[in-house]
């Protein structure tokens, strides 16, 4: 059980996160098609700060000396550092699809081709190799937080909360998580929300309120970028020992099924990426899943295929398209340039 | 559409193609550019590796290798040729599949998915029908149908979907997408087709040649000698000269851009625009099953079928061939025969340089963000052939596309 809910925290994590991006630029009226695109420039960028950070010796004495203060610290600086550089990618797109008016599913296109090509070609020029990885060490041993840093000792047990949500969990997760609230509240229940929702509805009436939708509809890519280059990074840090390849093997676009699947609202999605992660967490281990710790693999003797679990996020979400279309609450200005002639 | 404008270079025939043309030269420069400033701040590289490096970018082409004193040679080079021609294939059919979809008003961004679809059914066809009781020419023949119509079929269903339910065809198409590269991958997990014969090869399917299908060569590879060509290339320019007659020539194509300029128009013009747009969809699907036949048929290509993590990119590549010919079929052969040039350069640059091919990749990304806004370079080059009779038609007179990130540019006119 304690194995099922932390892996499935960390294949959710990083959907809600992108999918709260994803939000954010449609909320504003871009159609934010470069959400993978994003990820995998935030992912290339986080890990390379990883390396040459550690190629420096910055942290190096703080890793010898076990102070996991300072190692968390150094974490939440390669994932500023990805937000940042991810928030600046993301700026390709609104200058496209604010400045000039530009298609932006196109746009979104040219940045999910961009985003592996730059990658893989630095990668490629850096490492010699197609991969990128920390310079020395794993993430576990840098990254993720253990109970010998609570005073326990090796075989002590947390106990089942402490097990599941302190021991061998990586800080990014709660990070993501209060993010993931703060941000919900700042589109519900500020006036900067509702000034940015208001542009993805109606911006010829946002306009005429003295909104600049221009200015609203940049800062929302650019919180959408900043997201979406923050959830690569942090796909890249659990899920992937922190390497980088060029790919994140479609989670961008998992994200944005899972955007769809919640309704552009922060509730439905945390719930949707929850599920999609459960899905995407069985589909990985299903066979070593023992639910209820009695030593019967359950799902294993199902005997439903892994590719099927890994096919079901997208089909729900076909599905819930097909159901919902007629009512779907979809922002009623995303994808068409604001043209202020047509007010 | 504009006013009748004489002289060749008002023609909006030539200025689609200067665009196009303005679009892969910028295209070209930012490649150019990326290659500059990594070769100039990585001291193992040097400023001698950066003018190979762009050297490659404009003339890959042409390259012939290194000569023995070390620097590179240029020529003509037939296997080039050859390989570009072969590499051109699928990217035209991808592309011709893109522009259809376009002409419809719908983005199949499900090139690669119904690709992968073509794939998996032209593999298995050309795999298990014997050709010691079915001769190899029919069985070729059913694969390549049956590539098709799987693509097809699966092209459809966003079709549907967009018609039927008025979803958005961008979501339905790359829900369906990642769907097929499942599938894919499911129906070839443990099949008989994987190839065991050859050690480390469990990855891959049989080659086709290994139940001996393969496209004929039609004689060209004794024109381009020692390059994979083979007749593909004639299949797919054949298959471009029939959309343009479909687009350009039929009642069929005549309600497939009318439904593509304004479906409800054409609705009440009595078209039926749900027919309409899911036939588009099939016919871009079929395109692109034919462009995964074509590619796998040849012979001498291997498909690794694990593919339940990426796409293929061929699928992809179609959007800005499809984008550069501004949707014109004819246009496609030659938009997708640069693309293939693109491809080779890449190679070569693998091959000669500390560079790789991600940077061709890079040029192609470049393109296809350019062509978002081609409507305001088509606008600019409008607006210099004729500076005064233009009031307010194109919503910005705007400066250059390439200034910059200047945020302050605001928009439209005050």
């Amino acid at each position: 059980m304690t194995f099922l809910i932390q892996q499935t925290l960390i294949y959710a994590i990083p959907l809600m996160i992108v999918a709260l991006a994803g939000v954010f630029a449609e909320r504003s009226g871009i159609i934010n098609l470069a959400l993978e695109g994003i990820m995998i420039f935030g992912a290339f960028v986080g890990v390379f700060f990883v390396s040459q950070v550690q190629q420096a010796g910055t942290f190096a004495a703080a890793k010898d000396a076990g102070d996991w203060v300072a190692l968390q610290g150094f974490a939440i600086l390669a994932m500023l550092t990805a937000a940042l550089m991810g928030a600046i990618f993301s700026l390709l797109l609104s200058f496209a699809s604010v400045n000039l008016k530009a298609d932006q599913t196109i746009g979104g296109t040219a940045l999910n081709l961009m985003a592996p090509a730059l990658v893989l070609f630095l990668i490629r020029i850096v490492e010699n190799q197609n991969t990128i990885q920390m310079a020395e060490g794993d993430a576990a041993s840098w990254f993720m937080i253990k109970k010998g840093y609570f005073g326990y000792g090796r075989t002590e047990s947390m106990g089942f909360l402490g097990e599941t949500f302190v021991n061998r969990v990586y800080l990014a997760t709660y990070i993501c998580i209060i993010l993931f609230i703060v941000l919900s509240i700042v589109l519900y229940k500020t006036r900067f929300g509702l000034r940015l929702r208001s542009c993805g509805e109606n911006p010829q009436a946002a306009d005429s309120l003295g909104i600049n939708v221009y200015k609203m509809r940049y800062a929302g890519t650019t919180i959408s970028g900043a997201l979406a280059g923050l959830g690569g990074f942090v796909y890249a840090l659990t899920t992937a020992n922190c390497t980088a390849d060029g790919d994140v093997a479609g989670f961008g676009f998992l994200a944005l099924a899972v955007m769809i699947f919640g309704n552009w609202k922060p509730v439905s999605i945390a719930g949707a990426a929850l599920l999609f992660g459960l899905f995407k967490c069985v589909a990985a281990s299903y066979s070593s899943i023992d639910i209820n710790g009695d030593g019967v693999f359950l799902l294993a003797q199902i005997g439903i295929s892994a590719h099927l679990y890994r096919m079901l996020p997208y089909i729900i979400t076909l599905v819930v398209l097909a159901f919902t279309s007629k009512k779907s609450r979809a922002p009623k200005a995303e994808g068409i340039p604001y043209d202020k002639g047509l007010r | 559409m504009r006013e009748k404008q004489t002289g060749f270079w008002n023609r909006s025939g030539t200025k689609a193609v200067l665009a196009s043309l303005i679009s892969i030269v910028i295209g070209l420069f930012v490649g150019s550019v990326v290659i500059f400033i990594v070769g100039v701040t990585n001291p193992s590289l040097g400023l001698k590796s950066v003018w190979e490096g762009i050297c490659l970018v404009f003339g890959g082409m042409f390259s012939t290798g290194r000569n023995a004193a070390g620097s590179l040679t240029f020529g003509f080079n037939p296997t080039s040729v050859g390989n570009m021609l072969f590499r051109a294939t699928p990217l035209i059919l991808t592309g011709l599949s893109v522009s259809v979809a376009f002409k419809t008003g719908l983005f199949n961004i499900g090139a690669p998915g119904q690709y992968l679809m073509g794939t998996a059914a032209t593999l298995y066809i050309a795999l298990s029908i014997p050709t010691t009781a079915v001769p190899a020419g029919l069985v070729w023949l059913l694969a390549f149908l049956g590539g098709i119509l799987m693509g097809a079929l699966w092209g459809a269903v966003p079709g549907m979907m967009k018609a039927f339910l008025n979803i958005n065809e961008v979501l339905a198409c790359i829900m369906t997408n990642w769907i097929a590269a499942n599938l894919v991958t499911w129906f070839f997990d443990g099949s008989v087709l994987c190839n065991v014969v050859e050690s480390g090869k469990t990855g891959y399917i049989y080659k086709t040649t290994f139940n001996g299908v393969e496209t004929p060569k039609m004689g060209l590879d004794l024109l381009f000698p020692g390059s994979q060509v083979n007749g593909g290339i004639l299949i797919a320019i054949v298959f471009a000269a029939l959309v343009s007659i479909l687009m350009g020539k039929t009642t069929l194509g005549y309600e497939l851009k009318a439904c593509g300029s304004n479906r409800h128009a054409a609705r009440y013009a009595g078209i039926s625009d749900r027919r309409n747009i899911v036939l588009s969809m099939a016919i871009a699907g079929g395109l692109a099953g034919a462009a995964a036949s074509l590619y796998y048929l040849s012979g001498n290509t291997e498909f690794f079928w694990s593919t339940y993590q990426s796409l293929p990119a061929t699928g992809f590549n179609g959007i800005p061939v499809a984008l550069l010919a501004v949707n014109n079929p004819i246009g496609v052969i030659f938009t997708g025969c640069f693309m293939s040039i693109l491809n080779i350069s890449g190679l070569q640059l693998t091959n000669l340089t500390a560079y790789n091919e991600y940077i061709t990749d890079v040029i192609i990304a470049t393109i296809v963000y350019l062509s978002a806004f081609s409507l305001l370079i088509r606008g600019l080059l409008n607006g210099r052939a004729k500076k005064t009779e233009k009031p307010a038609a194109d919503p910005k007179p705007a400066g250059p596309a390439q200034s910059g990130e200047s945020r302050e540019k605001g928009g439209g006119e005050a």
